[in-house]
C-alpha cells in the first residue's frame, strides 16, 4: 500500500501534547487497578499455599514407641536406650539432625550401627492425606501425637452448610418469585429494600443473635441440654444466606424479557402459569447460580459458625449434636497457635482447602451465568 | 361475553393459592430477623447511654463504655477506605471504559467475583501470610485495613462499574467528537456523571468493613488495649471483634453489656444502608436522561 503523505495541518494537530501523554500514563494506571483482583486472587493463593504447602510434604525424624522397640530387639544395650529416652518425642528436620542428637547421647559409634533403624523407622508424617479426609480425630495440640483429620470439621461444614440450604432455598427463591412477579408498586420497592437491609447485618452480630436469643430457645422448645448445635447454626446461616439469595435470584428473573411474559399472558395464561411454564424454565441457570452462590457463602460463613455451633469436634448424629466448622477451627486456633509450628501450618492448609472448594463453587457459578448470557 | 370458564376459574385459585404462599415465605423470611432486630433493639438501648459510648471499658471489660472499640473501627474502616477506594474506582473504569469484551476481561471478572467469594477467613489467612509476616507490618491497623480492603474491593468495583455504565454512551461520543482524550472524557464528562453512583457504593463498602470480624482477628484488632491507636503500626480494639470477645471470652459479663455493643454495631451498618439506599432512589428521581 502506497503511504500518503499527511497534510502539515493535520500533522500539527496529531502532535503528542501533554494531554496525549497523561492520557497514554492514565490508560496504564487503570489497566494495573484493572488487573489487581486478579493479582490478589493469585496473591492469596500464593501466601496462604505458602504458609501451609510445606506442611503436606513435611516430614520430621522423631524417636518413638516403635523405633525403641525395633532398637531393643536389635541388641541396643539397656543403658544406651535409658539415654535416648530423653529425646524420645523431640522432632529433627533432617536425618543428619536425629542422628547427631543421637551420637551427642550414645556416641558417633552406636548411632553408626543402628543408623538404618535410626533413619528409617524414625521418620514420621506429621500431615497424611489420607488421615485429613477420612480421619475424625482433629488433635493438632495432642502431647501423645497431635492428629489431623479434618473429616469431623467438613462434615461439621457440611451438616451446617446442608440444613442452612434446606432453609434458605425454598425461601429466598419464594420470596424472590413474590417479590419479583408479584409484588407491585412500592410494596415491591419495600420489600427490596428490606431484604437489603436484612442482608447488611454482620455476621458476628448473627452469631451473637445464635449465642444469646437461639440457645435458650432452642432449650425451651426441644427440650435439649444445649442449644449450640446444627439446628442453631443452620436456622441462623439460613436467614444470614436468604436475603442475599433472594437479591440474585430476583435479579435472574428481572433477567428474563417481558416478552416472553406478555406472549404467555396473551394466551390466556394466568400470572402463575406465566410463572411456572415461561419465567422459571428461562431464568433456570440464574437461579441456579443464586443458589450456588447462598452455598459458597454458607461453606465460607465464618463468625456466626464459630459462636452458634457449639464448636466440638463431633460427627453429628442428630441436629442437636453440637459440631464444628472447618472456618471456625481456624478462627479459633490459629491465635494460639507458634508461627511456623506444625498445628500453625495445618490451619493454613485447612485454608488452601477451603480457598479451592470455594474456588470452585463461584467458578461453577460463574459458568453457569454465562451459559444464559450466550443464550 | 366471555364466561369464565371452570378451567379458568380453577386456574384463578390456583393463581391466588400461591400469591398467598409465596407472600408467607417472604413475610417468614423478613419477620423472624425483624422480631430478633426488635429484641435486640429493646435490650441494647437500655445500656446505650453517653457515657457508653464515650468511655473505656473498666474492670476486665464487665464494666464501662465502648470509646476504644467505636474509635478504632473508624481507623481501621478509614484507612481500608484510602486504600480500596482509588484502586477499585480506577479497576472500574478500567473495566468499563477501556476494557474490551475478551477472555482477559472475563479472567478479570472472574477474579472479582472469587474476591468476593474467597471465605472471610481465608482472607485473614491472606493477611497474616502477607502483610503481617511476609511484608513485616506485624499486627497493626495497616496490616488490618489492607485485608479488609482487599476484601471488599469487589463492592467498590461493582458499584462503580454499574454507576459509569449508567452514563449514556452518546455523552462520551459528544466529548470526544470534540477532540477530547479518553482520559478528559472519563475527567469531565463520565465521573462527574457517575459520581453519585460512586458514592453509593463506597458507603455500602463502608457498612460492610464495619461488620467485619474475622479478617481482623489476627492480624490488627487487639482483645483489650488501655489506650488509642496513634498511627497505622500500632494495634486497636475494634466494635466487631468487642462483640465475639464480650459473648464469648469474657466471664461475669452482665446480660446487656453485649446487646449494647451488638444494637450500635447494627445501628452503624443500617444507618449506613439506608444512607445508600436513599441516596439511590434520591438519584433516580434526579436522573436527567
Amino acid at each position: 500500500m502506497g503511504q500518503v503523505d499527511t497534510p502539515p495541518s493535520a500533522r500539527k494537530a496529531d502532535r503528542r501534547n501533554l494531554d496525549w501523554f497523561i492520557d497514554k500514563a492514565v490508560q496504564v494506571l487503570v489497566f494495573i487497578a484493572g488487573i489487581s483482583a486478579i493479582i490478589f486472587i493469585i496473591g492469596i493463593f500464593v501466601f496462604i499455599t505458602k504458609e501451609g504447602v510445606g506442611f503436606i510434604f513435611k516430614s520430621n525424624y522423631a524417636l518413638s514407641e516403635p523405633v525403641f522397640g525395633l532398637l531393643e530387639k536389635q541388641k541396643m544395650p539397656e543403658d544406651q536406650l535409658d539415654a535416648l529416652t530423653d529425646l524420645a518425642g523431640k522432632k529433627f528436620a533432617t536425618a543428619e539432625d536425629l542422628l547427631k542428637a543421637v551420637e551427642g547421647v550414645i556416641g558417633v559409634e552406636g548411632a553408626a550401627k543402628y543408623k538404618d533403624i535410626l533413619i528409617t523407622k524414625s521418620l514420621d508424617q506429621p500431615f497424611n492425606l489420607k488421615t485429613f479426609f477420612t480421619s475424625p480425630k482433629w488433635a493438632p495440640t495432642s502431647e501423645v501425637k497431635p492428629t489431623y483429620g479434618a473429616l469431623a470439621l467438613m462434615v461439621g461444614t457440611a451438616s451446617v452448610t446442608g440444613l442452612a440450604m434446606l432453609i434458605a432455598i425454598p425461601f429466598s427463591l419464594g420470596a424472590a418469585i413474590y417479590i419479583g412477579e408479584f409484588a407491585t408498586g412500592r410494596t415491591r420497592e419495600f420489600l427490596k429494600i428490606l431484604v437489603e437491609l436484612l442482608a447488611a447485618i454482620p455476621s458476628v452480630v448473627w452469631g451473637f443473635i445464635g449465642l444469646s436469643i437461639m440457645n435458650p430457645l432452642i432449650i425451651k422448645l426441644f427440650n435439649v441440654p444445649i442449644g449450640l448445635n446444627v439446628l442453631n447454626a443452620g436456622v441462623i446461616l439460613g436467614l444470614m444466606a436468604a436475603p442475599i439469595m433472594t437479591t440474585i435470584a430476583e435479579d435472574a428473573l428481572k433477567a428474563v424479557p417481558d416478552r416472553y411474559r406478555e406472549a404467555a399472558e396473551a394466551m390466556g395464561a394466568t400470572r402463575w402459569q406465566v410463572i411456572l411454564k415461561v419465567v422459571l424454565p428461562a431464568a433456570k441457570s440464574g437461579l441456579v447460580a443464586a443458589i450456588l452462590l447462598g452455598v459458597g457463602r454458607g461453606f465460607g460463613e465464618t463468625m456466626a459458625v464459630l459462636m452458634a455451633t457449639g464448636h466440638s469436634i463431633n460427627l453429628p448424629t442428630s441436629i442437636f449434636d453440637s459440631v464444628r466448622a472447618m472456618t471456625a477451627t481456624i478462627a479459633a486456633e490459629l491465635g494460639e497457635a507458634a508461627v511456623g509450628s506444625d498445628h500453625y501450618q495445618a490451619l493454613f492448609t485447612l485454608g488452601i482447602f477451603l480457598f479451592l472448594v470455594t474456588f470452585l463453587i463461584n467458578l461453577t457459578a460463574d459458568l453457569v451465568l454465562r451459559g444464559i448470557r450466550k443464550e | 361475553m366471555f364466561e369464565a370458564s371452570e378451567l379458568n376459574i380453577r386456574n384463578r385459585k390456583v393463581q391466588r393459592l400461591f400469591r398467598i404462599l409465596f407472600l408467607l415465605m417472604t413475610l417468614l423470611l423478613i419477620l423472624p430477623v425483624a422480631i430478633i432486630l426488635a429484641i435486640l433493639t429493646w435490650k441494647g438501648s437500655s445500656v446505650i447511654n453517653l457515657s457508653f459510648l464515650f468511655t473505656s471499658p473498666t474492670e476486665g471489660m464487665t464494666a464501662g463504655g465502648i470509646f476504644p472499640a467505636l474509635i478504632g473501627t473508624i481507623w481501621l474502616v478509614s484507612v481500608a477506605l484510602l486504600f480500596s477506594v482509588p484502586l477499585g474506582v480506577a479497576a472500574a473504569v478500567y473495566l468499563s471504559e477501556y476494557a474490551r469484551d475478551n477472555w482477559f476481561t472475563r479472567t478479570i471478572n472472574l477474579a472479582i467475583i472469587n474476591l468476593a467469594g474467597v471465605p472471610s477467613i481465608v482472607h485473614a489467612l491472606f493477611g497474616v501470610g502477607a502483610f503481617v509476616l511476609f511484608f513485616k507490618f506485624g499486627t497493626c491497623i495497616l496490616a488490618a485495613s489492607l485485608t479488609l480492603g482487599i476484601m471488599t474491593l469487589p463492592v467498590v468495583i461493582v458499584s462503580t462499574w454499574n454507576a459509569l455504565q449508567a452514563v449514556p454512551m452518546a455523552f462520551r461520543e459528544a466529548c470526544w467528537n470534540m477532540g477530547a482524550t479518553k482520559w478528559q472524557t472519563i475527567r469531565r464528562i463520565v465521573l462527574p456523571n457517575s459520581i453519585s453512583g460512586i458514592l453509593t457504593g463506597i458507603i455500602l463498602m463502608v457498612s460492610q468493613t464495619a461488620g467485619e470480624t474475622a479478617p481482623i482477628m489476627f492480624t490488627g484488632a487487639a482483645f483489650f488495649l488501655p489506650h488509642l491507636p496513634h498511627s497505622v503500626f500500632d494495634q486497636t480494639m475494634a466494635l466487631s471483634l468487642h462483640l465475639f470477645v464480650l459473648a464469648t471470652q469474657v466471664p461475669g459479663v452482665p446480660e446487656d453489656l453485649p446487646y449494647g455493643v451488638a444494637f450500635v454495631l447494627i445501628a452503624l451498618v443500617m444507618v449506613m444502608n439506608s444512607l445508600s439506599i436513599a441516596f439511590r432512589v434520591y438519584l433516580r428521581g434526579k436522573k436527567k436522561w
